[in-house]
């Protein structure tokens, strides 16, 4: 599961990053949104994977050690990071179109070299 | 049990306030007390940056439990002698904004005090904040106020300089969040002060991985600092933006190095990044200082030779970080204070210039009818100039003196003295090349006739030619020299503060003890906190 999930989030990054580097003002907000979710996924494997382990320990015959539950923050770290990125993905888009209805073109600079 | 006076409560207002006022003032729209309302939150910021500053100016370190949750469980917010005087700037050029503002784009826009307030709770929440991943959260929030703002003059130039700045900024935050994660993945806390104690004690395989993350977080705050090669946003943005809000934005570079300089030293000790990364900082800060002297000697209109210094400023700050000695970091601290309320004042004769001079000439360093009211914009011109580009009897002399003398025992002292020096001669002849340019061959020239016809006059889109006095612009500039007037006057003890602020900077010790070592209020402890 480890490889797997290491892998999707490689590929996610390399997506990503080769998106934001486009000059499409819309390419690079995919870029910057898988990007994000890379990171997201990232930030939730820090936590440890864990399958089937809830986040407060009930059974008191277990002893309080991260292998029997699955730690809280990161994913509590990213609910913020998503509704974050989230909302500076719509500031993004709106300054996107703006800048494609101002100057008639989608090229980050406004209009094609 | 014992109830929390106001004074405990006071590391936490400089966030809550103009939080509040700011969600009141977007209620209020345009409703004619909203101004003064914002002002009075930003007097009432600055006295409680004040207080802060009283409170932490004899060494001790204060702590804050949000929520009455003990440090490494609840977010904790901590206040030394930089704390204490980022506030204190943020707060001033704050004011200074505002004040500008008054003379016209608070009447276009209604908002902009409400913008302030969000833009001002997340610079000081960055300031205050002793919880990593709560730093980025700040980050964030003074990142979307400052789109925001840079949107208010809402021109073609600002809309595409506004893309640029928003996508580096996203993929800064991407790298933050990624280096935060990396490093609760091997540490286990966020807490700043507790992360400091669990990287001595790292198992030996793993410091590989804290000083990679130490690394991406230093890119991270590079891109947000502008250092050289992540820096190309900066002049692009600054001149886009409004006067007022481009004073402003002085101090959203200082945030990065603020960053650089307490996550450095906290995770990696007295030398900060500096031992981790060797000279990078301050090759890096050379190079940025360099380039921008040559971007300076380039600029064809004052704003971007403002945000250039603003750029150079920033390389200054990092190569005097990454000297790392305390003299160095006392020398930054002084410096700090200084550079931003001069670029902060260059901005603000730059924007009364272009609206002296109508849109057709605006800024531009280009010979034409002599602009209204040349005495007093001359004068304001050369001071400002004179204090930016650090000429004595201003506040950069001073402040150039003790950096000089700060570096004087590092090997890289040569190196240091020739590119400060030469950026400031680079500075004086730009600035003094474009002040013949516009206040003295104006009279003479021909009218509309020379040098750079082919741009049209697209510099600052929908404002119209004002010749009116713009007492705002004017008042805020005076506040701004005022309080470099006062770091000349009170050189002597305020050095002396500095550098102890800089050697408290480089002793962890404090921080981490103020900061671990604060108890819950007892009786309203929520159930269930003891570690």
């Amino acid at each position: 599961m480890a490889l797997l999930y290491a892998s999707g989030i490689g590929l996610l990054t390399a997506a990503g990053i080769w998106l934001m580097l486009r000059t499409r003002s819309f390419d690079a907000v995919l870029g910057l949104t898988l990007l994000s979710y890379a990171v997201n996924l990232f930030v939730f494997a820090m936590g440890r994977l864990h399958v089937a382990a809830a986040p407060l320990l009930r059974d008191p015959s277990l002893e309080p050690a991260l292998a029997n539950y699955a730690d809280p923050l990161p994913q509590a770290l990213v609910l913020t990071a998503i509704v974050i990125s989230f909302g500076m993905t719509a500031v993004l888009l709106a300054l996107a179109v703006r800048s494609r209805i101002d100057s008639g073109d989608d090229h980050v600079d406004g209009d094609a070299p | 049990m014992n109830a929390l006076t106001l004074i405990d409560q006071l590391p936490v207002l400089p966030i809550v306030i103009p939080l509040l006022v700011g969600a009141l003032l977007v209620a209020l729209g345009h409703h004619a007390a909203a101004a003064p309302l914002g002002f009075a939150s930003l007097l009432l910021v600055l006295g409680c940056a004040a207080a802060l500053g009283v409170q932490t100016a004899g060494g001790t370190v204060i702590s804050y439990l949000a929520g009455n949750w003990q440090a490494p469980f609840g977010i904790a917010l901590a206040v030394d002698r930089l704390a204490a005087l980022m506030l204190l700037v943020t707060a001033l050029i704050a004011i200074a904004c505002q004040l500008a503002a008054a003379d016209g784009l608070l009447q276009r826009h209604p908002r902009f005090p409400a913008l302030l307030q969000f833009q001002v709770a997340g610079l000081n929440g960055a300031f205050l904040t002793a919880d990593l991943f709560n730093l980025f959260v700040f980050f964030e929030v003074l990142l979307i106020a400052s789109y925001a703002l840079l949107m208010v003059t809402s021109g073609r130039e600002a809309v595409r300089a506004g893309v640029h700045y928003v996508v580096i900024n996203l993929f800064s935050s991407a790298l933050f969040l990624l280096a935060a994660a990396l490093l609760y993945g091997v540490l286990g806390t966020l807490n700043m002060a507790d992360l400091s104690l669990r990287v001595a004690a790292v198992a030996p395989q793993d410091r590989a991985l804290v000083e990679a993350a130490g690394l991406m977080l230093l890119v991270a705050f590079g891109i947000k600092a502008a250092a050289l090669p992540l820096g190309f946003w900066l002049p692009a943005t600054y001149g886009a933006a409004a006067a007022p809000v481009a004073a402003l934005f002085a101090v959203m570079t200082k945030v990065g190095l603020y960053a650089i300089a307490r996550v450095g030293t906290l995770l990696f000790g007295a030398g900060g990044y500096a031992s981790v990364s060797g000279p990078v900082l301050l090759v890096v800060g050379l190079a940025t200082l360099a380039f921008a002297a040559i971007g300076g000697l380039a600029a064809r209109d004052l704003r971007t030779l403002a945000a250039w210094m603003i750029c150079g400023s920033a390389g200054t700050l990092l190569m005097l970080v990454g000297v790392g000695t305390h003299a160095s970091l006392g020398a930054a601290l002084f410096y700090l204070p200084h550079a931003t309320f001069a670029a902060a004042a260059l901005m603000l004769v730059a924007g009364l210039l272009a609206s002296a001079r109508g849109t057709a000439l605006a800024d531009r360093f280009e010979a034409g009818p002599r602009p209204a009211g040349a005495t007093l914009l001359g004068t304001l011109f050369v001071v400002c100039g004179l204090a930016s580009a650090g000429l004595p009897p201003f506040s950069g002399f001073v402040a150039k003196a003790i950096l000089l003398d700060s570096v004087i025992d590092s090997p890289a002292a040569v190196a240091i003295w020739i590119v400060v020096l030469g950026a400031s001669l680079a500075w004086v002849v730009a600035l003094s090349r474009g002040g013949s340019l516009v206040f003295w061959k104006s009279a003479a020239a021909p009218e509309g006739a020379p040098l750079d016809e082919a741009q049209p006059a697209a510099f600052q889109p929908g404002e119209l030619h004002e010749a009116e006095p713009r007492p705002g612009a004017v008042s805020a500039i005076v506040l701004l020299a005022a309080a470099g007037v006062a770091i000349v006057l009170f050189a002597a003890p305020l050095a002396r503060h500095f550098a102890r602020a800089g050697a408290q900077l480089q002793s962890p010790s404090d921080y981490r003890e103020a900061v671990l070592g604060r108890m819950p209020v007892s009786g309203t402890a929520p159930a269930g906190v003891a570690p």
